[in-house]
């Protein structure tokens, strides 16, 4: 199987005035195409430093990082950029839509930022992949127009967009109710179905047992990696009593 | 990344807050505005003075005459008697000299029936007419012959028509006194209307010089000479003639004062223009100062624009954008507004202008240099208010900006 990410002893110290703070030491571990990673952990485990990392939006103080077989610690800014528009996918846990304009548009957004798509196609590739989250019939729609779902589904299609090998959710679901946030991870797995890697990161046992394995982090260090019974959210949605607004 | 894609976020970030992008290029509107408005206008008073002043006849060449100091004593030019129409003979040599008339100015009362009016009557040749640009409207100029003559004839301007014929009676052929001399009116002219000293150029009488000189004044010489030069162009040319055939006319040794002062019209244009072009800066950089008041506002907003957009600016680079990118972005908006804030504002100032011209009645003049200058001015503004908050955009950190509240 290929590697998509790929870290080795990474560590990562943040200097607060005199004091450094170890916020990941030494951490190794492998993701291989068409996975579906939960990374857990409780706040000040080191999970959000580790998800930066993997986002190409920090370096690490030490360690080696491969995305895609390519080394990202001896990149400039630049080419971070690039690597980020390129390979990844992010999810944020409050959208991050553009406000007044269309869910077209905020889809299209990545591909103006990568000068090789022209802008016919980049119009074909938003709409396929407004298509595959489910909202054809949404496209004009501001995101004040839109339900925390279907603008989390947006968001979804503008990480996919740019056809990146790998997705990062973090804590995608953590806005939504139950039912909205089943739905959203029953996405995930169709997705994840489709062969798209994704490494999601939680804080919620109940969302990470619809991934397929759980890397668990405290204090800077993987103290359970481990292949997990995937639960279909699918099944889930269906078992929940049914919606009481009416 | 590509030109195109940059102006094309640029552009929809400012539709995303139409009212603001209204409101910040309110500001280099108005400044643009009043710029032009001002240039405009300042230009449109000079080409009105300018045209009023040829009016008088661009190639005019008037010699009058100078204080002198004689044996330690300055004679006032009034008393002065060297001016003779033996000079106006001999400054017709001149190549650069096309026309030349003596003159002599005389006033009293003018009385026709009951009425009466006080009168200036301005002696001169044949030539006086068409060297001071006027024309005759009804009946016709004097002779060469009336000047020999002598005779008592005289041609009117239009105030003085109205004023002794109030009833549209024709004034060619009738008697008037000038004083006590009857004079036939031959000829009525054109009106020309006031020049831009506010003078009445149509309040006037004219007669051969020599009745003037011999028949009211009783002097031989002249109070000025009129002459006119072969073309404008060779105006100071016959300028500079004139002043040394009167020299050698009055026997003026080197060294010595003139006792007489050659003027051209030129000369007076340039002075009307400094003033009035004096006028025009100081106005346009009074203007200008609104347009820098404009471009701090632009500032002020894209500052304002900077943080509250924090997040904005962290998903862009967290989706790929380079600082460049941002920077650009940030640049390119401010630039947007101040260049469409300017062309509105040329268009307005322009229109100011129009307006202002019209109801002035002076001609309407698009100053080119000033909408230029301007449109430069705007890109530059752009550009220099805007960098600061775009090199602040830039510079932020992608993780800090997402996670910004």
């Amino acid at each position: 199987m290929d590697s998509i990410i790929k870290v080795e002893k990474l560590r990562r110290d943040f200097q607060v005035g005199s004091e450094t703070v170890h916020a990941l030491r030494g951490i190794s571990f492998e993701v291989t195409a068409g996975e579906f990673v939960s990374v857990m952990g409780t706040s000040g485990s080191g999970k959000s430093t580790l998800l930066n990392i993997l986002g190409c939006l920090d370096k690490p103080t030490s360690g080696e990082y491969y995305i895609d077989g390519t080394p990202v610690s001896s990149k400039g800014k630049d080419e971070l950029s690039t690597l980020r528009n390129r390979k990844i996918g992010f999810i944020f846990q409050s959208y991050n839509l553009l406000a007044r304009t269309s869910a077209l548009e905020n889809v299209e957004l990545p591909l103006l930022y990568n000068p090789s798509v022209t802008s016919s196609e980049r119009r074909r590739r938003a709409k396929t992949a407004l298509e595959m989250v489910g909202l054809t019939d949404r496209m004009g729609h501001m995101p004040n127009q839109l339900s925390g779902g279907q603008q989390q589904r947006v968001a979804i299609a503008r990480a996919l967009v740019n056809d990146p090998v790998i997705l990062l959710a973090d804590e995608a679901t953590g806005n939504l109710d139950t039912r909205t946030s089943y739905e959203i991870m029953s996405l995930f797995q169709e997705l994840n179905a489709s062969g798209k890697t994704i490494a999601f990161v939680t804080h919620e046992p109940d969302i990470a047992i619809f991934t397929g394995r759980t890397i668990m982090l405290r204090d800077g260090k993987i103290i359970r990696d481990e292949p997990i019974v995937t639960q279909s959210a699918r099944e889930a949605l269906d078992a929940l009593p049914p919606a009481q607004d009416y | 990344m590509k030109f195109a894609n940059l102006l094309k976020i640029a552009g929809k970030a400012l539709l995303r807050n139409k009212t603001r992008a209204l409101l910040t290029m309110l500001g280099i509107i108005i400044g643009i505005a009043s710029v032009i408005a001002m240039v405009s206008l300042g230009q449109s008073s000079q080409r009105s003075i300018n045209d009023q002043i040829s009016t008088m006849g661009t190639n005019l060449i008037t010699v009058m005459r100078a204080a002198q100091r004689q044996g330690g004593v300055n004679i006032g030019s009034d008393n002065l008697q060297t001016l003779t129409a033996k000079d106006v003979d001999a400054i017709l040599e001149s190549p650069y000299v096309s026309m030349a008339t003596p003159v002599v100015n005389s006033s009293d009362q003018i009385v026709y029936g009951s009425r009466n009016w006080p009168g200036s009557m301005q002696g001169g040749n044949p030539d006086l007419l068409e060297i001071r640009k006027l024309e005759i409207a009804s009946g016709t100029n004097f002779t060469w012959q009336d000047v020999t003559n002598s005779s008592k004839v005289c041609v009117i301007g239009q105030t003085v028509a109205d004023e002794l014929f109030p009833d549209g009676e024709d004034p060619v052929g009738k008697i008037i006194r000038f004083g006590k001399i009857p004079f036939k009116v031959i000829g009525v002219l054109t009106p020309k209307g006031q020049n831009q000293m506010g003078q009445d150029q149509d309040d006037v009488l004219i007669a051969p010089y020599t009745t003037v000189q011999k028949r009211i004044l009783a002097i031989n010489y002249l109070h000025m000479i009129m002459a006119s030069a072969a073309s404008e162009d060779v105006a100071t040319l016959a300028q500079d003639d004139v002043e040394e055939i009167l020299r050698k006319q009055h026997k003026i040794k080197a060294g010595q004062e003139d006792d007489f002062r050659v003027r051209t019209q030129q000369e007076m244009l340039e002075t009307m223009e400094s003033v009035s072009g004096f006028l025009t800066v100081l106005l346009a950089a009074i203007a200008s100062i609104s347009l820098v008041v404009g471009g701090i506002g632009i500032m002020n907003i894209m500052y304002v624009t900077v943080t509250e957009r924090t997040r904005e600016i962290g998903l862009r680079m967290s989706i790929g954008a380079k600082n460049r990118d941002i920077l650009l972005q940030f640049l390119f908006e401010s630039t947007i507004l101040s260049l469409i804030g300017g062309i509105i504002g040329i268009l307005l100032g322009l229109g100011l202008s129009y307006a202002a011209s019209t109801a002035l009645n002076w001609p309407f003049v698009v100053s080119t240099t000033a909408v230029a200058a301007s449109f430069i001015v705007c890109a530059a503004t752009g550009i220099f208010f805007g960098w600061y908050p775009a090199r602040k955009a830039s510079s932020l950190d992608p993780i800090t900006a997402l996670r910004y509240e």
